[in-house]
């Protein structure tokens, strides 16, 4: 299973599905990354974690840990 | 009865400019009944039967966050009459998510889509009518920095209020999910608020456990709803509660497309990207803030030609609190033959008490200032980004670390700068553990003994630091094994706004909020205590009558702390005075110097740093007990200001006791192994009950730093179970 964690700086991938529950998984559907969701992996933070992602048009930061709840296609 | 009308919207979307603007100095600001989310509320200018309640920055109604449930619960039960949801016109697809959700509680809309001219700048078209139609609500645009547009829709939004809607509600979901949906309706109808009926079956369908809990439906009902929600998870394979955002989603992004002509390819550089790559740059972020946290720092309480706050500081508390005020009250109240103990507890006792209060309020003024800018500005996110890495690793997150920071210079507006922290249990720790860092006013202490007994050694301070960062970090792994820090773990899953020039308004207003309610303070709580000390310090029984005490040794205090001292016998300062002194330390550290030199007998005034009494120090204290005293007096509960920060960011008793307890006992404990463990090294100390209390202590410690923690499983198995149903 290919998920965000794996992501590169600069891929451009699609959400294939979202993992685990409650208030983390909400938030991530919240914020806009829900099946079938383009994003773009723009950087990695110094110390290697977190990740900035572009999402619909803005940019959001996510944790790795969370990162691996979001399975690609 | 006046309209009310809700200001909805995401975060960063320009909502506080629009309130400032709207309202203008008619604001109220407090918080919401029970939580520490700011509530605001103002009347619209020139509009004086009209309210405008602000609702915290949200993105969804979802039942997890604080924010959104303040704001949903307010929506639902008071029932504003009318909705202003503001939309950022530059990130709209995300904003729309919002407004799919308002539109379902039955309360009329008004759409105000913000930054219009950033809109135009980049070339981009909004088709008002389309958005409009398509959710089924009025849409102006507006520009809340350049004040365009903004009384209007205000205007539209008075015109609309409590009317019932006329349009109909825009059928957002598939077939299936929206007869679920409508069969859910038909069995709840007799049950809800017509108006709500949508929003209540949306919620059930979404398996909202605080929609579950309050509408209670009776066994079988509920089982037969259930039913209808099983057959659609089945049917779409995936849970309710992302089959309702996928498909908001997906409806938002139908009607963007029809309604916003984009001009820009979508993943194309902005200059806000651009300022980016250089400010969260791998290699350039971590020196780039440490460079502007240096400034910020040099500007409001560094050395006096460069800090503005530090000169204007010193100002207040030499010459306005030391030389004219103090003389002028005193001619004052002799002027008009007050009683001799009054004019000393008004000069002794308040005017210097608060007036050595009121000297920060410059410096934090400066420095809450910067602050806003920097949060304006979109930076105070980024720093969050970079540093989170590390805070995450003892249960913090990244936005702990300006706290901290703040912290070095005075723990007041450290405290009060954990607001920023929105994760609830994020920002309790963060405010019990910030002051531990050695503030300014504590570095008078250690001064003191570092000259006194450790020859000037800078090693002293360094080490002070150093045992503030590390009792920062043990909390942090010990309490978040507790049960009241566990839990979900907070979602980090943070927006990273688009930088944009500061609005000076909201900047100015700002800093003005929280340096007015420092001000307050000191008027309040601080006010109290010094009168109480002041009483405690000044009075006494002398040749068996109550008085006034000319020698303090005969006071009250020196009573109190006689008979308390036996407390920190075991920390090896088991005198009366050092006790003293450490109760005067908490309304205000520096304090602790001129007590100490005022109780060893040194008549004279004496310098911050407490240069005259150094000789006088090492007949009363060990280099191992004044080390011990340094750290307790470093680590307890911090002075009366920090305390009475820590009760306003907590908002609750409990919590604010639980915070200043635990800071004391941490204290207590950590003295208590040095002086034990350090004194049977150096044989100072005999092995005793003393010594196995520290060694418990410390076996302790050790145990709630590397054991399991007992409430992380949990979490793991469910996305395990979840990871291999999915993989099924």
């Amino acid at each position: 299973m290919k998920t965000l964690k794996d992501a590169k700086v600069g891929d451009v991938v699609t959400v294939a599905r979202l993992h685990g529950e409650g208030p983390v998984k909400r938030r991530i559907m919240d914020m806009g990354i829900t099946k079938g969701t383009v994003l773009k992996v723009q950087k990695v933070a110094p110390l290697g974690d977190p990740m900035e992602l572009t999402v619909r048009g803005y940019e959001l930061s996510v944790r790795k840990a969370d990162a691996e709840m979001i399975e690609l296609v | 009865m006046p309209i009310k009308i809700a200001l909805a919207g995401n975060p960063n979307c320009g909502k506080t400019t629009l309130f400032n603007h709207l309202t203008g100095a008619n604001q109220y600001v407090g918080n919401w009944p029970g939580v520490t989310v700011e509530k605001k509320e103002g009347r619209l200018k020139s509009h004086d039967d009209v309210i405008i309640q602000d609702l915290p920055g949200i993105y969804s109604l979802s039942p997890y966050t604080l924010e959104e449930v303040v704001a949903r619960n307010y929506l639902v039960t008071e029932k504003p009459d009318v909705i202003l949801n503001i939309i950022d016109g530059t990130n709209i697809e995300r904003n729309l998510y919002l407004t799919t959700q308002l539109i379902e509680l039955g309360i009329p809309v008004v759409m105000a889509v913000n930054m219009i001219d950033l809109v135009r700048k980049n070339g981009d078209r909004i088709d008002v009518k389309k958005l409009g139609a398509a959710l089924g609500c009025e849409v102006h645009t507006i520009s809340a920095l350049k004040g365009e547009g903004c009384i209007e829709a205000a205007e539209a939004a008075v015109k609309l209020a409590g009317k019932p809607r006329t349009a109909e509600l825009p059928h957002v979901f598939t077939g299936s999910v929206e007869h679920a949906i409508a069969h859910i309706e038909e069995s709840i109808s007799d049950k809800v608020d017509p108006g709500l009926l949508r929003w209540y079956a949306i919620k059930l369908f979404e398996r909202d456990e605080k929609v579950q809990q309050q509408l209670a439906l009776p066994a079988d009902l509920a089982r037969h709803i259930d039913q209808h929600i099983a057959d659609c998870e089945k049917e779409l394979d995936d849970d309710a509660e992302s089959i309702i955002t996928n498909q908001r989603y997906t409806y938002i992004a139908g009607v963007v497309a029809k309604s916003v002509a984009k001009k820009r390819a979508v993943h194309s550089l902005t200059t806000s990207d651009k300022i980016d790559r250089v400010v969260t740059n791998r290699i350039a972020a971590l020196p780039i803030f440490a460079l502007v946290m240096a400034a910020v720092y040099a500007i409001a309480m560094g050395g006096t030609p460069i800090s503005i706050g530090t000169m204007a500081t010193e100002w207040t508390n030499e010459v306005l609190f030391g030389e004219i005020v103090p003389p002028a009250v005193e001619g004052f109240l002799t002027s008009i033959g007050c009683a001799d103990w009054l004019v000393s507890l008004i000069n002794d006792g308040i005017v210097t008490g608060v007036g050595a209060v009121l000297g920060f309020v410059p410096q934090m003024l400066v420095l809450f200032f910067l602050l806003s800018i920097l949060e304006d500005v979109g930076y105070m996110a980024r720093i969050a980004f970079i540093m989170d890495r590390i805070f995450r690793k003892f249960g913090l997150s990244g936005k702990s670390f300006i706290p901290m920071l703040i912290g070095t210079g005075c723990g007041v507006p450290g405290v009060m700068a954990s607001r920023t922290i929105e994760n609830d249990r994020d920002r309790k720790m963060t405010i019990m553990t910030t002051c531990f860092i050695p503030c300014g006013a504590k570095m008078p202490i250690i001064g003191l003994f570092a000259g006194a007994i450790f020859g000037g050694s800078t090693l002293v301070a360094v080490s002070a630091y150093f045992i503030g960062v590390a009792a920062i970090i043990v909390s942090g792994i010990i309490l978040k094994k507790t049960k009241m820090f566990a839990g979900d773990p907070a979602p980090f899953v943070m927006e990273l706004p688009a930088y944009h020039i500061p609005a000076w308004g909201n900047v100015l207003r700002a800093t003005w909020e929280r340096g007015w309610s420092f001000i307050k303070r000191a008027g309040t709580v601080i006010l109290a205590s010094t009168v109480v000390l002041w009483f405690l310090q000044g009075f006494g029984f002398t040749d068996g009558a109550f008085g006034m005490v000319e020698d303090n040794n005969n006071s009250l205090l020196a009573a109190i702390g006689g008979a308390v001292s036996f407390v920190f016998a075991p920390l090896g300062f088991g005198t009366w005075q050092a006790t003293v002194a450490t109760v005067t330390g908490l309304i205000a550290k520096e304090n602790v110097v001129a007590t100490l030199a005022q109780l060893f007998g040194y008549a004279g005034e004496v310098s911050e740093n407490g240069e005259e009494i150094w000789g006088l120090i090492p007949t009363h204290f060990t280099a191992l007990t004044a080390y011990s005293f340094m750290i307790f007096n470093l680590l307890c509960a911090p002075c009366f200001a920090a305390m009475g920060a820590i009760k306003r960011e907590m908002n609750n008793g409990k919590w604010t006791a639980f915070a200043i307890g635990y800071m004391c006992v941490f204290a207590y404990a950590v003295s208590l192994m040095v002086y034990q463990i350090g004194g049977l090294i150096t044989g100072e100390v005999s092995f005793g009950i003393g010594t196995v209390a520290a060694l418990i202590v410390l076996a302790g410690m050790i145990w709630m730093l590397v054991r399991k923690n007992p409430y992380d499983g949990k979490e793991e198995q469910t996305l395990k179970a979840s990871r291999m149903e999915a993989a099924r």
